[in-house]
């Protein structure tokens, strides 16, 4: 789950490091009154969970109260990179002499934490690794001993150029990541850039921080968040409620099955054999009628679905149930749309007879029911 | 012979008492395959078809021998599961359990390696053996026979697919496993090659992968190097998959330029590892790797 910069500040804040003074406000009027308290001048940012704000017009900066006013309602006004803005952190506007760099992610091919660490900030940290490599310092946590103060200090000094009292700055903020991935289940905490003020102190200008979704459960202050998270098309939203694993495509037509690597082998193939898929949505293992309903339901609101495309390949789920599904929702739709099914594995044969007497036919094999959609 | 699992394999399920354990404990008893215990705590002293239930996983190694455990606990309790099993001294561990947080999958994979463990998954479909009727996990046995094609797979279902066709094709499966969808798991498809390498059953491997990480762009590159001695075919899913979105699999995600389905192609065919195009493919470019095979295709 990606929190939004302010809630990602809010922790960083809690646990010690430097942020700017900031107020998040949701209307014209609060952004003013925000901006009269801390005093110009000062930035507004668009809250929004996607990357490249700035340079999509999402970051402004105000000299005043009434331009702080008259910004944030043309930003509140505004979407960016396709998402409204609902919120915006009005800050204080940071003079900085140099932009660091501090993150903490989980490196996948290690199975390990990495910590890194850039006096080259305020790009992209890709960027960074292609530009200036010799200017990051890299450390990846063995999950026996974890990761100490000292080696946090030793990593930061390890930065050519850097010098010592910075050096402990840079490292003691490393350390207070590591301890917010520990206590929060973050798989990514980043401050970029991280500003080196006039006044030498270090201060965590932006910052992003992903919870992992698996741990979740234990944790209710972020679970429990009322903000609402758009990252994703209404079809998305809808189906994540519904606890489908589900994605947007640009095609027209509507693919559903079990088992993820089934339904983007099955969305593949669509491709070849020159369809274009609507969409990719995963039911899971073991689903009965209802989540079938649902996820049909969901794919069939879509305007531009043409078709429809059933991929079961029943091991742990029962054709029979995922049958019953199919037939509750094209009985309910007022749009009904062709559907073509492929049906193999557990109560294969219950599953067939009740598509049957609904007038649908089934198939064995997932290429000629592929080749059978694409055909409509 | 086979590999991680065999003829002298004695199971212990964890989280037996369970639904979704006491489901699979039958399917996996009707296969034949060895189950001695199964481990609930809070619920030592009951029965699960006929197995006798413990609270400890050491209560239930010391009284039955078990050395291998297949493990349903729910994603909350299965760091708890996996450490026990290891402290218990089980050298063979087949995690399903799903939505495992990485928190604990980074630490538990860590012990798992620091004792010698080889952890199948988490969030895999599980292990099987045709030959020897061995089955841990949630795989739809009807579908593999004994046969000489070993499967290393990222996922379920189109396993299932693949080993369906394969079985058709009139070659069977040596030991099929899922490697599993997460993105911090037990072994990489390398472990496995190198086992199946040594494998007298396994006369040729197939290799399912998906986009997300970089674990075939690394098999491709060690086949290649060692110049690997069985026939591999690879296929992977995902090639029209759209950036930065997680398709289905926590670990399915292309980030950035990184984990494209293009670059795992690439870098099997660089490597002389023919790739297939659609899942139907598969078992005919398996006979033409191995000309001396007699199929039915």
């Amino acid at each position: 789950m990606k929190l939004f910069e302010f809630e990602a500040k809010d922790i960083l804040h809690k646990y010690g490091i430097t942020t700017p003074m900031g107020k998040v406000v949701s209307s014209p009027a609060e952004a003013e009154a925000a901006a009269a308290e801390i005093g110009a001048p000062v930035a507004l940012k668009s809250q929004v969970l996607v990357s490249g704000r700035g340079k999509s017009g999402g970051i402004l900066f105000a000299n005043g109260p009434a331009e702080a006013k008259e910004i944030a309602t043309r930003l509140f006004g505004s979407t960016i990179k396709g998402l409204p803005v609902n919120n915006i952190l009005v800050e204080q506007k940071i003079d900085l002499i140099e932009e660091y760099y501090a993150s903490l992610t989980i490196d996948r091919q290690a199975k390990k934490y990495a910590v890194m660490a850039s006096t080259s900030g305020g790009v992209d940290i890709e960027e960074i690794a292609r530009t200036a490599p010799e200017k990051i310092s890299r450390h990846h946590v063995d999950p026996g001993t974890g990761f100490s103060q000292d080696t946090a200090l030793e990593l930061a000094a390890r930065l050519p150029d850097i010098d010592r009292e910075d050096a402990i700055r840079l490292g003691n903020i490393l350390h207070t990541l590591y301890g917010i991935a520990m206590d929060c289940d973050a798989e990514l905490v980043e401050i970029n850039p991280l500003a080196k003020t006039e006044t030498e102190e270090l201060v965590a200008c932006d910052a992003r921080v992903i919870i992992d979704d698996n741990a979740l459960f234990r944790h209710p202050e972020f679970a429990d968040s009322l903000y609402i998270r758009l990252e994703a098309s209404p079809a998305e939203v809808e189906a994540r409620k519904q606890g489908l694993a589900y994605v947007d495509l640009d095609g027209d037509i509507g693919i559903i099955g079990n088992g993820a690597g089934l339904v983007m082998a099955t969305l593949d193939v669509v491709h070849l054999f020159g369809g274009k898929p609507a969409n990719f949505l995963d039911t899971g293992g073991g689903v009965g009628p209802e989540v079938v309903r649902k996820g049909l339901t969901v794919i069939m609101s879509k305007p531009q679905v043409k078709a429809i495309l059933v991929n079961i390949l029943g091991g742990v789920t029962r054709c029979d149930l995922v049958a019953q599904g199919i037939v509750e929702a094209l009985n309910e739709s007022t749009a009904r749309k062709p559907i073509v099914v492929r049906m193999i594995g557990t109560k294969e044969e219950e599953g067939i007879r009740i598509l049957k007497e609904a007038g649908i036919e089934s198939y064995s094999n997932m290429e000629d029911a592929i080749k059978e959609v694409v055909r409509i | 012979m086979s590999i991680i699992v065999g003829a002298g394999t004695r199971v212990l399920v964890q989280g037996i008492t369970g639904n979704v354990g006491s489901f699979h404990t039958e399917a996996m008893l009707r296969y034949g395959t060895n189950i001695v215990a199964g481990v609930t705590p809070g619920k030592g002293g009951q029965e699960v078809l006929g197995v006798s239930v413990y609270d400890t996983v050491a209560e239930a190694v010391k009284k039955h021998n078990a050395n291998a455990s297949v493990i349903y606990v729910p994603p909350r309790f299965a760091a708890a599961a996996i450490t026990e099993a290891i402290d218990a001294g089980l050298k063979t561990l087949v995690v399903i359990t799903d939505l495992v947080p990485q928190k604990d999958a980074i630490e538990f994979v860590a012990k798992a390696n620091r004792n010698g463990v080889t952890m199948v998954g988490p969030n895999c479909p599980g292990i099987i053996n045709p030959s020897n009727r061995v089955h841990m996990g949630v795989m739809p046995a009807h579908v593999f026979r004994p046969g000489g094609t070993g499967m290393i797979s990222r996922s379920g279902t189109l396993t299932y697919e693949i080993a369906s066709l394969i079985s058709r094709a009139g070659l069977g499966q040596s030991t099929c496993l899922g490697l599993g969808g997460d993105t911090i798991i037990g072994l990489d498809f390398i472990r496995v090659l190198e086992m199946m390498e040594n494998d007298e059953e396994t006369e040729a491997v197939v290799l399912i992968g998906e986009i997300g990480g970089n674990l075939e762009e690394k098999a491709a590159e060690y086949i290649g190097k060692k110049k690997y001695p069985k026939p591999v075919v690879a296929y992977i899913a995902g090639r029209t998959a759209p950036p930065e979105k997680r398709m289905g699999h926590a670990g399915a995600i292309i980030s950035g330029t990184a984990g494209t389905a293009k670059s795992k192609i690439d870098a099997f065919l660089a490597n002389g590892v023919p790739v297939a195009e659609k899942p139907s493919d598969i078992p005919r470019l398996l006979l033409e790797t191995q000309p001396d095979k007699p199929g039915r295709h």
